[in-house]
C-alpha cells in the first residue's frame, strides 16, 4: 500500500471514530436529566407544561431518538454545532475562536518537552552515573506524581509574587489591542511562557525517561558497535546513528499521548486564564451551555484524531520498516 | 556417583512465591520507602481526626491565617476553615475516591482485555476498536462533561473517572491473554472440556494477574489526580471535604493565599508519589523476568 492510500484508509476510520463520537455525546446529552426545555424555561424564570411542550416541539425535541440523533448527526457533518444561548454566538465560531490559543499552547509545550526530554535522555544515557541522570530519575517520579495544576501555582507564586517578572494570565496585554502584530506576538510569547513549561512538566519527565531507556537499548545493539569498530566520533554515534532510531518510541508516545495533553491544556488554562478551549469548556459548563459542551468534545476529539493520523505518517517515514498494514 | 549430604538436603526448602515477591520488595529501597510513606499518610488520615477532631466545614478562625500562626499548623482557608481538619478527613474521601475509581476502569478494562484476549478474531476487533474510540477522547474534558451532566457527587465523580481511564488496562490485559491463551496448561484445561468463562476468569485470568496489578496500582494514583484536576475545575462534590475540595475552593484566591492551594496539591503529590515508588517495587517484584528487558 502506498503512503496515500494508507492516509486514505486512516482519514475514512478517523471519519468513523468522529461520528462515534457525536453518536455518543448525543446520547449522553438525552439520558441526562433535564433537557434544553428545561433550561430555557430556567432561564425565563419558570413555565407551564404548555409552554414547555411548545418549546420542545420547536426545538424538535418531542421527536423519537432516532430521528433527533439523524438531525443532529448531519448538522454536525456540515460542521454546525448548533447556537450557544449563552455565549449569544454560534458554537463552531466560539470555538474556531478560541482553538488557536489550545493549540498554541498544547503544541509549545510538546516542543519544548520533546527538545528538552530528548537532550536530557540522550546525555542520561551517555553518563549513566551522571547528575543528569539523576535529574531525569527524580524529574520523572516528580512528572508523574505532581498535579499539574500545583506545578502551575508554584510557579505562580515564585514568579508572579515573589520575583514578579511575567504576567499573572491571560494571553495579551489589554493595552496591546491596537499595538502591531509583531508587538503582539512578543507579548504573547511572554505570557506563553509560565503556561507552556507547566503543561511540558508531566511531558518533559515522561519523553526524557522514554529517550534514556530507548536509547540504552539502542546503544547495546550490534550496528552502534560497528559505528564505533570503524572510528566514528562519539557525538556521531549518538545523535546520527542511535538517537534516530530510539526516536520511533518517542514519536508513538507522544501520538498516543495527545488525548491527555488536551486534557492537560484544560487545567493549565484555567490556572493561567489562558483563552482557549479549556476555559470556554469551562465556562460553558458552569453555565450549562450544552451545545457549546459537545462542540468542544467534538473538536477536541478532531485534533486527537488528526494529531494520530500525522503521527502514523511520520513514523512511517522516520522509520521506513514500519510496513503498510 | 557422590553421595548426597542429608545435612544440604535439609538446607534445600522451598521457598513460598509469596515470601519470594517480598523479599524482591524489599530489597527495593525506593519502593520500601514509597510504602514508609504511605503508611505514614494512612495514618495521618485515618488516625489524624481522633487526634485533631475538628470539623473540617466549620469557621474557626479569621480567614487566610497563614500556617503555624494562632496554633493553626496548616492555616485556614478563605472561609477561616482549619485546613489541616481538611487535609485529614478530606485524605479520607480523595483515597475512597482513588481506589473505588481504579476498581471501576479496572473491572471494565479487565473485562474488555480478557474477552477480547481470548476470543480473538471479530470480537478483538470490536472490542479493540472500541478502547481506541476511548483514547480518542480527551479524557477530562469527557469526565467533565458527566460530571456537569449527571450532578456533582461522589458516585459520579467515582464513574467518570473510571469510565475514561480503563484502556490502558484492557490494551495489558489483552495481552497478557493472547500470550497465556496459548501455554499448555489452558489446553489441558480446555481438553477436560471447561469452559470458556472457566478458562478466562479460573485459568487465564490468575496467571495475569501481576502486570494488571502493577497497572492497577498505577490507577489509584492518577485516579487521585484526576479527581484533584476535577476539584480544582470546581466539579466535585461540594457537601463533601476533599483534598481536591480544599484546593477547588481556594482556587480563586491563589495569588492572596496560595498556601491554601499549595498545601493540598503537596499532599497529593507525596500520595502519587508514594503509590508509583510502591508501584515500581510490585513490577520488580511480581515480574521479576521484565525487569531484564
Amino acid at each position: 500500500m502506498s503512503l496515500g492510500q494508507i492516509l486514505v484508509k486512516r482519514i475514512g476510520y478517523g471519519l468513523v471514530l468522529l461520528v462515534a463520537v457525536v453518536v455518543l455525546n448525543f446520547t449522553l446529552i438525552t439520558i441526562a436529566p433535564g433537557d434544553v426545555a428545561d433550561s430555557i424555561a430556567g432561564d425565563m424564570g419558570g413555565a407551564d407544561a404548555s409552554v414547555l411542550a411548545e418549546i420542545r416541539t420547536r426545538y424538535g425535541l418531542d421527536q423519537p431518538f432516532f430521528v433527533q440523533l439523524w438531525r443532529y448527526v448531519s448538522s454536525v457533518a456540515v460542521l454546525d454545532l448548533g447556537y450557544s444561548y449563552f455565549y449569544n454566538a454560534p458554537v463552531t465560531e466560539l470555538i474556531l475562536q478560541r482553538l488557536p490559543a489550545t493549540l498554541l499552547l498544547v503544541f509549545s509545550s510538546q516542543i519544548l518537552a520533546i527538545a528538552l526530554g530528548t537532550l536530557l535522555g540522550v546525555m542520561a544515557a551517555r553518563r549513566p552515573n551522571s547528575f543528569v541522570n539523576l535529574c531525569v530519575t527524580f524529574l520523572s517520579l516528580f512528572g508523574f506524581a505532581a498535579p499539574v495544576f500545583w506545578t502551575g501555582i508554584l510557579l505562580i507564586i515564585l514568579f508572579v509574587s515573589v520575583y514578579p517578572i511575567f504576567p499573572v494570565g491571560g494571553m495579551m496585554s489589554a493595552s496591546l489591542i491596537e499595538a502591531g502584530f509583531f508587538t503582539q506576538a512578543v507579548n504573547i510569547a511572554y505570557h506563553l511562557i509560565l503556561p507552556t513549561v507547566t503543561l511540558s512538566s508531566i511531558y518533559l519527565a515522561l519523553y526524557s525517561r522514554l529517550t534514556r531507556a530507548s536509547m540504552q537499548e539502542v546503544l547495546g545493539s550490534d550496528y552502534v558497535r560497528t559505528a564505533r569498530a570503524k572510528g566514528l566520533a562519539e557525538n556521531k554515534v549518538f545523535y546520527k546513528h542511535a538517537l534516530k532510531n530510539s526516536l520511533g518510541p518517542l514519536v508513538t508516545v507522544a501520538g498516543l499521548q495527545f488525548s491527555a495533553v488536551m486534557s492537560g491544556a484544560v487545567v493549565v488554562e484555567a490556572v493561567f486564564n489562558w483563552p482557549g478551549l479549556g476555559t470556554l469548556a469551562l465556562q460553558s459548563i458552569l453555565a450549562r451551555d450544552t451545545p457549546t459542551i459537545m462542540g468542544i468534545l467534538f473538536f477536541s476529539s478532531l485534533v486527537v484524531i488528526v494529531v494520530n493520523i500525522i503521527t502514523d505518517l511520520v513514523l512511517r517515514t522516520i522509520d521506513p520498516r514500519i510496513k503498510a498494514d | 556417583m557422590t553421595d548426597i549430604d542429608p545435612e544440604s538436603v535439609q538446607d534445600l526448602h522451598i521457598t513460598s512465591p509469596w515470601r519470594e515477591m517480598t523479599t524482591m520488595f524489599l530489597r527495593n529501597y525506593a519502593a520500601v520507602a514509597g510504602l514508609v510513606l504511605l503508611l505514614a499518610i494512612m495514618a495521618f488520615v485515618f488516625i489524624g481526626p481522633l487526634i485533631h477532631p475538628v470539623d473540617p466545614f466549620e469557621m474557626v478562625w479569621a480567614p487566610f491565617t497563614l500556617p503555624m500562626q494562632e496554633g493553626f499548623v496548616l492555616g485556614t482557608d478563605y472561609l477561616g476553615r482549619d485546613i489541616l481538619a481538611a487535609m485529614m478527613q478530606g485524605g479520607q474521601v480523595s483515597m475512597a475516591i482513588g481506589l473505588a475509581a481504579a476498581l471501576v476502569s479496572v473491572i471494565i478494562g479487565v473485562s474488555v482485555g480478557a474477552f477480547a484476549g481470548y476470543y480473538g478474531g471479530v470480537i478483538e476487533e470490536i472490542l479493540m476498536r472500541f478502547t481506541e474510540f476511548f483514547q480518542v477522547l480527551p479524557t477530562l474534558l469527557f469526565s467533565m462533561v458527566i460530571v456537569a451532566l449527571f450532578g456533582a457527587s461522589l458516585l459520579t465523580v467515582t464513574l467518570a473517572i473510571g469510565v475514561v481511564s480503563w484502556t490502558a488496562v484492557a490494551r495489558v490485559t489483552r495481552s497478557e491473554f493472547l500470550r497465556i491463551r496459548e501455554m499448555e496448561y489452558v489446553a489441558a484445561a480446555r481438553s477436560g472440556s471447561a469452559r470458556d468463562l472457566y478458562l478466562i476468569f479460573k485459568v487465564i485470568l490468575p496467571n495475569a494477574l501481576p502486570p494488571i496489578v502493577v497497572q492497577a496500582n498505577l490507577m489509584v494514583g492518577s485516579a487521585i489526580l484526576f479527581e484533584a484536576a476535577l476539584s480544582f475545575l470546581g466539579l466535585s462534590d461540594p457537601n463533601v471535604m476533599s483534598w481536591g475540595q480544599v484546593i477547588g475552593s481556594n482556587r480563586p484566591y491563589i495569588l492572596d493565599a496560595g498556601f491554601a492551594v499549595a498545601i493540598p496539591g503537596f499532599a497529593i503529590f507525596l500520595t502519587v508519589l508514594a503509590i508509583s515508588l510502591v508501584g515500581d517495587g510490585l513490577n520488580d517484584a511480581l515480574n521479576p523476568k521484565l525487569r531484564q528487558r
